[in-house]
C-alpha cells in the first residue's frame, strides 16, 4: 500500500518505521531536515522536505497513488487542512488526522474525518491504568510493548516479541 | 451589522477599526494577550483575548448572532478551521478566510469556504488596472458563487473590434455583457450592438471561464 505521512516527529517517525518494516511503501513529509532523524535506522522509504497542507508538495509525495495518507504535524488545523485537502481534493481513501483539542477532533470525525486525539487516548488509558483496569490497554500496551522492545534490540526484528504482564 | 474578526494582527486590527468607523459592532478574538491589551488600549472593548479556532471563544463572542466570521491571522490553515467551525458549530451566516497562499483559494473553495480574499491577488489585481496595456481588470468575485464581474475595455486589431455583442460568442462559456460604457454613457449590451475601439464592456462571467472571455475579445 503507499502511505503518505506528513509530520516526522516522534510518532510520525515510529509510524512511518512500522508501515515500511510492514512492507508498505512509505513517503513521510516534513518541514525540517532535521526532523527525519527520528526515523529508525532501518527505514527504506521516502522523505520529502516541505509544506504538508501544499497540493505540490502532497502531489510530490505521491499522494495521487496514495491509499492512505495520515496527518502528524503539531498543528491540529495543519493536519485538519491537509486530512481535508487528501480526502476531497485528492479523493485518498483513507485519512487519519491527529486533533490534540478533543473537541475538534469530535466535530471533525461528525463531518467524516477520521481523527484521533492523544489527548483523550492518552488520558483514558492512565485513568485506567491508575484505576487498576488492565481490559482497556490490554491489547494496545502488549503491542506497544513489543514494537519498543524491538527498537530497543532486545528481540530480533520480525520474531514475535513476549511480554509479561 | 456585527462581524467577529479571528486574528488581531495588521490587518485584522485596520480591518476592525475601519468597521467601526462605519459604525458597525465588531469583536476581535486574538490569542496573544499583549497584543489584545494593545487593541483593547486602541479601540476599546472589543477584543476576546482567546484563541479563535475553538469553538468556545466562538461561541463567547457570539458567533451565533455574527452576521459574518472574518478570519485574517496569517495561518491559512487556521483561518480555514476558524471558518469550518464558525460554519458547524455556530452556524455564521457568512464565512470570510484570509488566504496567504494564493494556491490555497483553490483548497478553501473545495472544502466548503466559498468567501476568500488573497492579499497577493489584490494587489496583482492594482497593479494590472495600473498598468497601460491589457484593458482586462477582473474587478470583483461575486458573493456565494464561482463568477465574477470582469471590466474590458475594447482595444484596436482585437477580435471584438465592430463585433456585435452576439457574434463574440460569450454565452458558450456563461458569460454575459451586462453594459457597455462608451464616452462615459451607458448602453444597454443587446445582441446585435456593434462594439466600438474604445467602449468599456462589463462582463459577468464564470471564474473559471476568465482566460475564454479575454480570448474572445482580445484574441
Amino acid at each position: 500500500m503507499n502511505i503518505v505521512i506528513i509530520g516526522c516527529g516522534r510518532v510520525g517517525a515510529f509510524l512511518a518505521g512500522l508501515l515500511d518494516e510492514g512492507g508498505h511503501a512509505v513517503t513521510v513529509v516534513d518541514l525540517e531536515k532535521a526532523s527525519f532523524e527520528h526515523l529508525p535506522q532501518s527505514y527504506k522509504g521516502n522523505t520529502l522536505l516541505g509544506n504538508g497542507t501544499d497540493m505540490d508538495v502532497l502531489r510530490q509525495a505521491g499522494i495521487e497513488s496514495a491509499e492512505a495518507f495520515i496527518a502528524l504535524t503539531q498543528g491540529d488545523n495543519r493536519n485538519l487542512m491537509a486530512a481535508q485537502v487528501a480526502k476531497e481534493i485528492f479523493g485518498v481513501r483513507r485519512v487519519i488526522a491527529k486533533v490534540n483539542d478533543p473537541i475538534r477532533a469530535n466535530l471533525y470525525r461528525s463531518q467524516g474525518i477520521t481523527t484521533f486525539s492523544r489527548t483523550s487516548i492518552l488520558g483514558t488509558l492512565l485513568q485506567a491504568m491508575l484505576d487498576d483496569d488492565p481490559e482497556v490497554g490490554k491489547v494496545l500496551l502488549e503491542k506497544a510493548l513489543a514494537h519498543e522492545r524491538r527498537l530497543a534490540g532486545e528481540t530480533p526484528a520480525g520474531s514475535p516479541a513476549k511480554v509479561s504482564r | 451589522m456585527y462581524f467577529i474578526v479571528a486574528g488581531g494582527g495588521e490587518v485584522g486590527f485596520h480591518l476592525s477599526q475601519a468597521l467601526l468607523e462605519s459604525g458597525h459592532e465588531v469583536m476581535i478574538l486574538e490569542s496573544d494577550r499583549c497584543r489584545a491589551q494593545f487593541i483593547q488600549d486602541q479601540l476599546g472593548s472589543v477584543v476576546l483575548n482567546a484563541p479563535a479556532d475553538e469553538g468556545r471563544y466562538q461561541m463567547e463572542a457570539g458567533c451565533g448572532r455574527a452576521d459574518a466570521m472574518i478570519a485574517v491571522t496569517g495561518d491559512d490553515a487556521k483561518n480555514l478551521v476558524i471558518c469550518q467551525l464558525a460554519k458547524l458549530q455556530c452556524h455564521t451566516e457568512r464565512v470570510i478566510a484570509r488566504v496567504n497562499n494564493p494556491k490555497n483559494e483553490i483548497v478553501f473553495k473545495a472544502l466548503g469556504i466559498d468567501e476568500t480574499i488573497s492579499s497577493t491577488r489584490v494587489i496583482m489585481g492594482v497593479i494590472e488596472q495600473e498598468l497601460p496595456t491589457g484593458g482586462f481588470f477582473p474587478l470583483m468575485p461575486l458573493t456565494g458563487s464561482h463568477l465574477e464581474i470582469i471590466e474590458a475595455e475594447i482595444a484596436p486589431n482585437t477580435p471584438a473590434t465592430g463585433k456585435k455583442v452576439g457574434e463574440l460568442g460569450l454565452s458558450t462559456y456563461g458569460a454575459v455583457i451586462g453594459g457597455i460604457v462608451r464616452r462615459g454613457e451607458i448602453l444597454h449590451a443587446h445582441g446585435d450592438t456593434p462594439l466600438q475601439v474604445g467602449d468599456r464592456v462589463i462582463v459577468f462571467s464564470p471564474t473559471a471561464a476568465e482566460a475564454d472571455v479575454r480570448k474572445a475579445l482580445f484574441g
